[in-house]
């Protein structure tokens, strides 16, 4: 296993591409209270185009919650949400879907029963003739999004296989690149690699490194630091309901992201606490929690 | 954490999924995606129990009895159709069956009390309809509750207010005979007239019974509207996330229900003149058993329009089919709950063969 975080064969460093002066998508202090639990608070976050800014957090931290303020299912009630530097109050998607705001949810981005052309074209159906006898264009549908899915390299031999038996990489997969057809310019994935096997998450990964070299903004939520440090070019962790670490690539390590994501001080003191109960042995414990404590503690 | 530490160190493998299929799926055969359509285990049914009574009872061959089984089945299916897109997005109306009569009330009082051209009725009718529509699903939509217990409510509610209402304006528990009224005699045109196919007297709702079906078909398959039903019946949360209008959707589906009703309760009213006030109750689970007969998922996000056609005809072959063959029709009942049953087994079957990978 490698996880010093020093040498990521057969990665690309991301390349930045020189930020231009307005963000797309720019949170100020922003927070959201549900009733008197306050889910989220002073939270800065700025997305730019052609940029990968990664969310992190534990369960809970509040990720979810950010991901719905911006893509527009929940109002924020504390705090500045602006794009394009104006600022904004989405009632539903559909106002930020219209401002080019995409969201790839986790569990709820597709609907399984229905064809995979009817998933990629649904809330936004090409239609043909004129009102009362507007219809679906359906060769057209059909057509457009096995071009899209192709071009993220997803072949499909049956369109009209509904979504459900697809695989949960090729399920996200479609939802990217609709997302990225209908003329995204700001992309949130949420989780996109949290069900997946190693080599789909791969896949991805790939994909979201597409979209950046695209031209979009890319916000990336994840709970998985090596997925968030293969692609990321900032990284925003989220602990409790506000942020605990806002660093850029430049500024930050595998190890301090990791360190950061699971509370390195709270896991310094458990580790402390582990070493008083006799029988113990703390080489023992297990490599996937090892590789979490900060350097130096070991 | 571990396992994506994993990949690390990778080389960036083509991953499945990506580039030339990986051989490991094979194309369906075309005989099994023609399975897969939800209306095919009850064509199937349907024409088995045609060519049944067509052998056990003789009777059925004649021009005559096949429209009276087709009659009984249109007055079924224009009910099963909007049930059945309803279904399809994912809710119920259990208030359906009382709301035709609702319908029939309302046009009949209304203008025999008020001294009105029937189609005055006829109109205030099909606002009321639409408005108990609207008012189930707004209900609906807006508290997140079951269709199941809100149309329940509204079920009880019609059912009250239907007799109530009609022994409070009447006296009596059926409506004054609006036979000799101005317009009677076109509104019955419209709705309960009968049209002459080869000798045979066929009545006009079968007529309405089969554009409605062909024009649901359309609906649901070929327009945005269509997508929509099949989105908020399959995942309403993925549907609002990608800019589906999921209330309007709703709303408007069970309005389309009461569109329904409306139209049944005025063939009712035009057909027999006057209404019983305490008619329709338990008409809303046979619309329901016919959409479901149909191919119609019961959570939702799945089924047919065409369908509950075929479902509305196996319903009517049976109750008609049993009298033809001179058999005591207290079995009616007992013969639609094996069928039921039937049907939704191999509609199951069908499925799980067709979709199986």
């Amino acid at each position: 296993m490698n996880h010093d975080g020093t040498g990521i064969p057969g990665v690309a460093l991301p390349g930045a591409p020189a930020p231009k002066d307005t963000p797309l998508v720019e949170l100020r202090r922003a927070g959201k209270s549900y009733g008197n639990v306050r889910a989220l608070y002073g939270v800065d976050l700025v997305v730019r185009a052609g940029r990968v800014t990664c969310v992190l957090g534990d369960n809970g931290a509040g990720k979810s919650t950010l991901i719905k303020i911006i893509s527009g299912l929940h109002r924020h009630t504390e705090g500045d949400f602006l794009v394009d530097g104006r600022p904004v109050r989405f009632g539903t998607p559909r106002d930020a879907l219209d401002q080019g705001i995409a969201a790839v949810y986790q569990d709820l981005a597709t609907v399984p029963l229905m064809p995979v052309w009817r998933n990629f074209f649904l809330g936004s159906e090409l239609t043909r003739g004129r009102r009362p006898l507007r219809r679906l264009d359906i060769p057209r549908m059909k057509e457009t999004a096995d071009r899209e899915l192709r071009r993220m390299g997803i072949v499909l031999d049956d369109l009209e296989q509904p979504v459900g038996t697809l695989s949960g990489g090729q399920r996200q997969c479609v939802a990217i690149a609709r997302a990225v057809h209908f003329g995204a310019r700001v992309l949130i994935l949420d989780e996109p690699t949290a069900a997946l096997g190693v080599k789909q998450s791969g896949v991805v990964l790939k994909y979201i490194a597409a979209a950046r070299e695209r031209g979009l903004g890319v916000v990336f939520i994840t709970h998985n630091p090596h997925h968030a440090y293969m692609v990321g070019d900032h990284f925003s962790v989220l602990r409790l309901g506000t942020l605990e670490l806002s660093a850029e690539r430049c500024d930050t390590t595998l190890d301090q992201l990791t360190d950061h994501m699971a509370g390195g001080a709270e896991l310094a003191t458990l580790k402390h606490e582990l070493s008083q109960v006799h029988g113990v042995d703390l080489d023992a414990v297990p490599e996937g929690l090892g590789d979490t404590f900060p350097e130096g503690t070991t | 954490m571990s396992g994506g530490g994993r990949t690390v160190g990778a080389p960036p493998a083509p991953a499945p999924g990506a580039g030339p299929r990986d051989g490991r799926t094979t194309r369906r055969p075309p005989a099994l995606r023609l399975l897969a359509r939800p209306e095919v285990g009850v064509f199937l049914g349907a024409v088995a129990v045609l060519v049944f009574f067509l052998i056990a009872a003789p009777a059925v061959r004649q021009g005559g009895s096949m429209a009276t089984v087709l009659y009984q089945s249109s007055t079924i299916g224009i009910m099963a159709l909007p049930v059945a897109l309803l279904m399809i997005g994912g809710e119920f109306d259990l208030s359906c069956g009382v709301a035709v009569i609702t319908s029939a009330l309302t046009a009949s009082m209304l203008s025999y009390q008020l001294t009105l051209n029937v189609w005055t009725g006829v109109l205030a009718a099909l606002a009321a309809s639409l408005a108990v529509g609207a008012l189930n699903g707004w209900m609906v939509v807006r508290t997140g509750l079951p269709s199941f217990l809100v149309t329940l409510g509204t079920f009880l509610i019609l059912q009250g207010v239907n007799l109530a209402v009609t022994k409070l304006v009447t006296g009596n528990v059926a409506t004054d005979d609006v036979s000799d009224m101005d317009g009677f005699g076109q509104a019955k045109k419209v709705f309960a007239s009968s049209f002459d196919v080869a000798g045979v007297q066929v009545r006009i709702t079968v007529l309405w019974w089969l554009v409605f079906a062909a024009l649901a078909t359309w609906v649901l398959l070929r327009t945005r509207y269509g997508n929509w039903i099949f989105a908020v019946g399959g995942d309403q949360d993925s549907a609002r996330a990608v800019g589906v209008p999921v209330r309007f959707t709703k709303i408007t589906l069970f309005m389309l229900v009461g569109l329904g009703a409306w139209f049944v309760g005025m063939h009712n009213l035009f057909s027999f003149d006057t209404v019983q006030s305490g008619e329709g109750v338990g008409n809303e689970l046979i619309y329901i058993a016919a959409a479901v007969i149909g191919g119609c998922l019961l959570t939702g996000g799945y089924g047919s329009a065409i369908g509950s056609l075929f479902g509305a005809f196996m319903f009517g072959m049976v109750n008609q089919g049993i009298v033809y063959a001179g058999w005591n029709p207290d079995w009616f009942k007992a013969f639609l709950g094996v069928m039921l049953l039937g049907a939704v087994l191999i509609n199951l079957w069908v499925r799980r063969t067709a979709t199986r990978r």
